[in-house]
């Protein structure tokens, strides 16, 4: 039997061929990254390879990095395999990336949705061999309604608080979906305020010539008075914070693919739970597998279980590999990354 | 439907009860008579009979959405609701089915006489043409089972705001057997009802904790000391010839204890008095467990009566002769209460809190260690020179309760929790040491953070030995403190303890499971309180 072009280890997705490690969660010698996510793309390997548009904020946020960029679709060998960057239309930048060795392809995908957000460049189908997929949401009750309806929710959900004297308080992780989201926002309601974790990585972006609706980094300095009737954007793990208090009286929304869940919505105690996700919902997931034309998949986070065991008996062959990746999690858990950035 | 649909979501959209309450109110005002008496009757539990088998529903939902039947039960078991994971499997509507809530409830009662075909077909139907949100309901009307996170305090507020009428009218107005088939809502909310008035209670004084040691409360003999009842608390009047029993959360529950019926021409009229109705059989006291088994049902059948017998254990009296009483101090109303109460034939449906007086109070204290022994929960101080008092009020009444019993034990079974913590192991099963087995004893689903509970989510993922269903067996590694109110013997359990009210204290981290408690220690427990 030929051996896999990609192996799961303990420090990573590795490519033993080419000797590259695709996001890698131990350091290594060579790392090629999908997108900047914490998951994704860890700090402490020698050498990183990742899209030019998202190489920006992967430097920012792992610092002085070794780190070469590529462009989607461009092809480079790495000890005569082929490796190209393919758009995952998960984040900015964010990528699949394909690997072509003796005939072979595989497909490792990252994270990736497949609605157009405007920001980040559409999902682009791959065919290939074997597809490595996120299952994030991977249960049929996950269907995502289309973002519009969800922006509308939001600046309805905003204009009702400004006509009540409030500030609105909204949640998304502060790359990615903090863009999105204020991409999405009626700025003809009020200004837009930005706690810092968010405002950092607009900055990053807004340097690459991307625009953004304008937005005020809060600081120690600014006047609270200033809040009522406007929208602050801020990252899940300022929930709760005492940071948070001074914005009352507030209505607290969180923007997050589980929030499609009755449970999950109720458990935060937020006022508002809008469905927004960046990864495939399950329609997307089942569409995106079927238009690699994949006979094997392998599946790495979320539902894996559950799905690989669909999918094999759709007749796709299916399985299962763990890694660190955390897929949406963090968006309703605690994150430490998140939480490390507030403290800067 | 819609504005049931609307209603829904913004209840359940806040936890708020002033918002809460304004949502009511509005829905109050936009629907007609037979809407809102279907919306009051499925707020107070009032739902259509089932006329759907449930596993019918799963099927068709399975096959609708084009899922295997394994898939949607995978689902719906991480989901945690039925109602909610059909609503969110199936394919968008293909048709707007506009219709009110009462004809959607008469349509599902008239599903009743149907063949199973004929109940697809409709069921189908109505899927094809409601909206996410209302085929939620829709599927909850059926399947019954409602949590709005709206108690039937809440929709009296708002039914009193809206109709105009006092809360304690709408409170007896809506008690009893009614449902939105057999009266209107005009005859159940704003026909004359000259009861109303006389069935009206006072509010409870309610005690607040002691902080620490009662040394700070001054002389032992300022105080009116009393074992506090492991019952509940419940107001009774007389009045008009008329009895009217009410529990703390200002619900009438005359209805369910049949016992003290007789009451209404024993006390004299114009009395109101305040105890515990406490399940109470040959001269003492029975443990609330036994009390536990009657209430919440519909109907108290003759069987209850006898298995769980309640006795009135009355501490106060606030009317007397007709008159508010409350202003008169600790001390007149004990003794107004203790005249009354001893020229009168009560046979036992009433008995009297006993007082204890005490030198000193670690007299007091040593005394309060036996309070497990005669079903009690501890002390009540009450000082002898106050008022009855309105609410919770710091000062005047305390309770001095007894410690928890405790126990150290180690988790090895979690479940995901439903509802507000679907998604989260929440719900545990503890071990003590029976020799090197550990022997499960108990579970508990309170008593955490929710930081902790998501710790715990997580570290169950990456240990769990076995699944059983939703059930999963983890590696013994943890050992929680766990308190309990009491220990009774069980022939249904392995460990053959049963506990009362138990839940997580701490999680102790600091002892490895070796140090966790044996089954003779809880034996131990079960010889001295069982």
């Amino acid at each position: 039997m030929k051996s896999d072009l990609l192996k799961f280890t303990e420090k990573g997705i590795y490519c033993e061929a080419a000797d590259v490690y695709i996001d890698p969660w131990k350091p290594v010698p060579r790392a090629l990254i999908t997108h900047g996510h914490a998951d994704h793309s860890r700090w402490g390997s020698k050498a990183y390879l990742a899209t030019d548009i998202a190489a920006p904020v992967i430097k920012y946020r792992l610092g002085d990095i070794k780190m070469e960029t590529i462009k989607f679709g461009e092809e480079r060998k790495i000890n005569g395999v082929k490796f190209s960057f393919h758009p995952a239309g998960h984040i900015l930048g964010s990528a699949q990336i394909r690997l072509e060795h003796k005939g072979e392809v595989w497909v490792a995908s990252g994270d990736y949705k497949l609605e157009d957000d405007g920001l980040a460049k559409p999902f682009e189908p791959v065919r290939c061999h074997t597809f490595i997929t996120e299952s994030t949401f991977g249960l049929p009750v996950y269907d995502w309604k289309p973002q519009e309806e969800i922006f509308a929710d939001i600046n309805a959900w905003w204009r009702q608080n400004a006509a009540d004297g409030k500030t609105t308080f909204i949640t998304g992780y502060s790359l990615g979906k903090a863009q999105r989201i204020l991409r999405g926002l009626d700025t003809s309601i009020g200004n837009i305020y930005t706690h810092g974790a968010v405002e950092n990585i607009n900055e990053v972006i807004r340097n690459q010539a991307i625009s953004l609706p304008e937005t005020t980094r809060i600081t120690r300095e600014t006047d609270k008075k200033l809040f009522p009737g406007n929208l602050i954007l801020a990252p899940p793990s300022a929930l709760n914070s005492a940071w948070m208090k001074k914005f009352k009286p507030v209505s607290i929304g969180i923007a997050s693919g589980w929030m499609t869940l009755r449970g999950p919505r109720r458990r935060k105690a937020a006022d508002r739970g809008f469905p927004l996700s960046d990864h495939v919902d399950w329609k997307d997931l089942n569409k995106a597998i079927e238009m690699t034309e994949a006979t094997r998949v392998i599946v790495t986070h979320g539902y894996s279980s559950i799905f690989s065991k669909y999918l094999n008996e759709k007749g796709i062959q299916a399985s299962i590999e763990n890694t660190a990746y955390e897929g949406e999690l963090a968006e309703v858990n605690e994150n430490a990354e998140e939480n490390k950035e507030k403290s800067d | 439907m819609k504005n049931f649909a609307n209603l829904f979501t913004r209840l359940d959209q806040t936890t708020k009860t002033l918002v809460k309450i304004a949502a009511l109110i509005e829905y109050f005002k936009k629907v007609d008579d037979v809407d809102r008496l279907w919306a009051m009757g499925i707020l107070s539990h009032r739902r259509p009979k089932r006329t759907v088998k449930i596993s019918l529903l799963r099927q068709w939902a399975a096959e609708i959405a084009k899922l295997p039947l394994w898939l949607f039960e995978d689902s719906y078991r991480i989901v945690g609701d039925l109602a909610e994971t059909i609503a969110l499997v199936l394919p968008p509507p293909v048709q707007v089915l506009d219709h009110s809530l009462a004809y959607w409830i008469e349509e599902i009662k008239s599903l009743g006489g149907l063949t199973d075909e004929e109940k697809k077909e409709r069921v189908l139907n109505a899927w094809s043409g409601l909206t996410r949100d209302e085929r939620f309901l829709y599927n909850k009307l059926i399947t019954g089972g409602f949590r709005v996170g709206v108690s039937q305090k809440l929709m009296m507020r708002a039914l009193s705001q809206y109709s105009g009428q006092e809360e304690s009218a709408i409170a007896h107005r809506l008690m009893g057997n009614w449902t939105p088939d057999n009266t209107t809502y005009a005859d159940l909310i704003l026909a004359e009802n000259p009861l109303d008035d006389i069935s009206k209670p006072y509010p409870f004084y309610l005690a607040y904790a002691v902080d620490g040691s009662p040394e700070n409360l001054g002389n032992p003999a300022e105080w009116q000391i009393e074992r506090k009842w492991d019952g509940i608390r419940g107001q009774v009047i007389v009045r008009g010839g008329e009895l009217f029993v009410w529990s703390r959360g200002q619900e009438l529950v005359t209805d369910k204890f049949p016992e003290y019926h007789p009451l209404a021409t024993i006390l004299p009229n114009g009395t109101v008095l305040d105890g515990e109705i406490l399940p109470f059989d040959d001269g003492k006291p029975l443990s609330f467990n036994v009390l536990q088994t009657r209430i919440g049902r519909k109907n108290v059948t003759k069987k209850i009566l006898e298995s769980a017998p309640v006795s009135l254990m009355v501490y106060d009296i606030l009317e007397f002769g007709g008159e508010d009483i409350r202003q008169k101090t600790m001390e007149e109303r004990r003794q107004i209460l203790v005249d009354l109460i001893t020229i009168l034939p009560t046979n036992d449906i009433i008995l009297l809190s006993e007082t204890l007086e005490f030198d000193s109070w670690e007299a007091a204290a040593a005394e309060r260690e036996n309070s497990r022994l005669h079903l009690s929960e501890g002390f009540m101080l009450k000082r002898k020179n106050s008022a009855y008092q309105i609410g919770r009020k710091k000062g005047d009444w305390w309770k001095w309760k007894v410690d928890p019993l405790t126990i150290d034990a180690v988790m090895i079974y979690a479940q995901q929790g439903s509802g507000r913590r679907a998604n989260l192991y929440t719900d545990y099963t503890f071990a003590v040491w029976d020799d090197d087995k550990l022997v499960p004893f108990t579970k508990a689903y309170s008593g955490l953070t929710d930081a902790e509970f998501r710790q715990i989510t997580s570290w169950v993922r990456k240990n769990t030995l076995e699944r059983f269903g939703p059930v999963r067996s983890v590696k013994p590694a943890h050992v929680f403190e766990i308190a309990f109110e009491g220990i009774n013997k069980s022939t249904r359990h392995k460990s053959g303890v049963a506990l009362r009210f138990p839940r997580m204290l701490r999680w102790r981290k600091d002892k490895p499971i070796k140090e966790a408690n044996t089954l003779e220690d809880l034996q131990g427990m079960l010889a001295v309180y069982g």
